[in-house]
């Protein structure tokens, strides 16, 4: 009932909405046709890079590529769970 | 000279053959020469939709393989007599035919006719290639569902891998209710995804079943909906400009019975 009145007041996302946002995302990862392996090295050799100058949480780290305008975003949300204050000194 | 069509989608089942089948007859209706020519080998459809299933002597395999000249392969339409069909074989397979076969045929059939219309198999594989091989213009298919317009955009980005530029967008079977109520992407939202141009949106209509059942397309029928859809593209295929039909729509009330399911 509450589901009907919030489809009617247009409350609720509709599905038609939801599939279009999907449809979005998936796209730009299937026309970048970049595999899980290429996102997984790129995944990896960020982290190393970041790791010289700020400890980071491995597991919830979460990249991607996202819709920008006319452009494809590549969008990386990393936790940080502590700076390193050598200033990346001691790289390698 | 003939402007060359592949009617493809990637997805199965959205309408392909039903598109050809409606588009030749349309065509043929306005007076033009048309040929199809059905390169779903195994898999073969189109006589059905036609009607002309029991007229079969020999296929596209018998021309391609040289067996036959394609002039006797052709099954005339009973009613639209410059309506033709080339069908293809039930027993053989995709790689029976290759690219170079095709578009060699389709250039010995150019000075005959004005159309020629490829209704190409699902998939992206060597039917496919085959199928688009000759084509000038691609009309790729879809259904306002997201594994469709996903596949779609899969097919036109093969397409240009082949450098065919020339794409046009079919939206078959949209339901205007659920559009209405935002539960179906619309024309619009696939024209915004896909950014290709869109020639026609066709209706999901019982016609469409009717129609099949008899082998008879539904563009002959005035009072379908697909029919009329099918109408408007053969319209602006001939260069003439027609809106896009409007979809009737549901009131306030009917819509609030429906969603309280009174
Ligand atoms: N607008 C429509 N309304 C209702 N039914 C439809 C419509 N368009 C197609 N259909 C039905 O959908 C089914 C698939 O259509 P069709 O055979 O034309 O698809 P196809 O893309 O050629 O399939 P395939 O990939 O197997 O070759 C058929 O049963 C057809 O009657
Ligand atoms: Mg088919």
């Amino acid at each position: 009932m509450l589901e009907a009145l919030m489809k009617i007041f247009g409350k609720k996302e509709s599905s038609g909405k939801i599939a279009k946002d999907r449809l979005k995302v998936v796209l730009i990862h299937d026309r970048a046709n970049i595999s899980p392996e290429v996102m997984n090295n790129l995944k990896n050799d960020i982290i190393r890079v970041i790791s010289n100058y700020m400890e980071i949480n491995q597991h919830d780290m979460e990249i991607s590529l996202a819709d920008d305008d006319d452009s494809v975003a590549l969008v990386a949300n990393i936790p940080v769970s502590r700076m390193k204050h050598d200033k990346g000194k001691n790289k390698g | 000279m003939s402007e060359i069509y592949v009617i493809t989608s990637g997805k199965g089942g959205v309408g392909k053959t039903t598109t050809t089948a409606n588009l030749g007859v349309g065509l043929a209706m306005r007076g033009k020469r048309v040929a199809l020519v059905d390169t779903d080998t195994g898999l073969r459809n189109l006589d059905l939709l036609l009607g002309l299933e029991n007229r079969i002597m020999y296929d596209l395999i018998d021309v391609t393989e040289g067996r036959v000249e394609y002039k006797k392969a052709l099954v005339r339409h009973k009613k639209y007599d410059s309506l033709f069909l080339l069908p293809t074989s039930q027993v053989k397979d995709k790689t029976a035919v290759n690219p170079e076969q095709l578009v060699k045929l389709c250039n010995d059939m150019k000075k005959e006719f004005d159309y020629i219309l490829i209704d190409c198999p699902a998939g992206i594989e060597q039917g496919f290639k085959t199928a688009i091989a000759a084509a000038d213009v691609a009309i790729v298919v879809t259904m306002p569902e997201i594994s469709a317009v996903r596949d779609a955009d899969k097919i036109i980005g093969e397409l240009g891998r082949a450098d065919k530029e020339n794409i046009k967008l079919v939206v078959n079977r949209i339901r205007p209710l659920m559009v209405e109520s935002g539960d179906m992407l619309d024309m619009d939202d696939i024209n915004d995804i896909l950014s290709i141009e869109c020639i026609g949106q066709v209706p999901d209509d019982e016609m469409v079943v009717t129609s099949t059942n008899r082998g008879e397309p539904c563009i002959t029928m005035p009072n379908s909906q697909a029919g009329q859809a099918y109408r408007n593209i053969v319209s602006r295929l001939c260069g003439e400009p027609v809106p896009f039909m409007e979809f009737p729509k549901e009131g306030f009330f009917t819509r609030l019975k429906r969603v309280f399911n009174l």
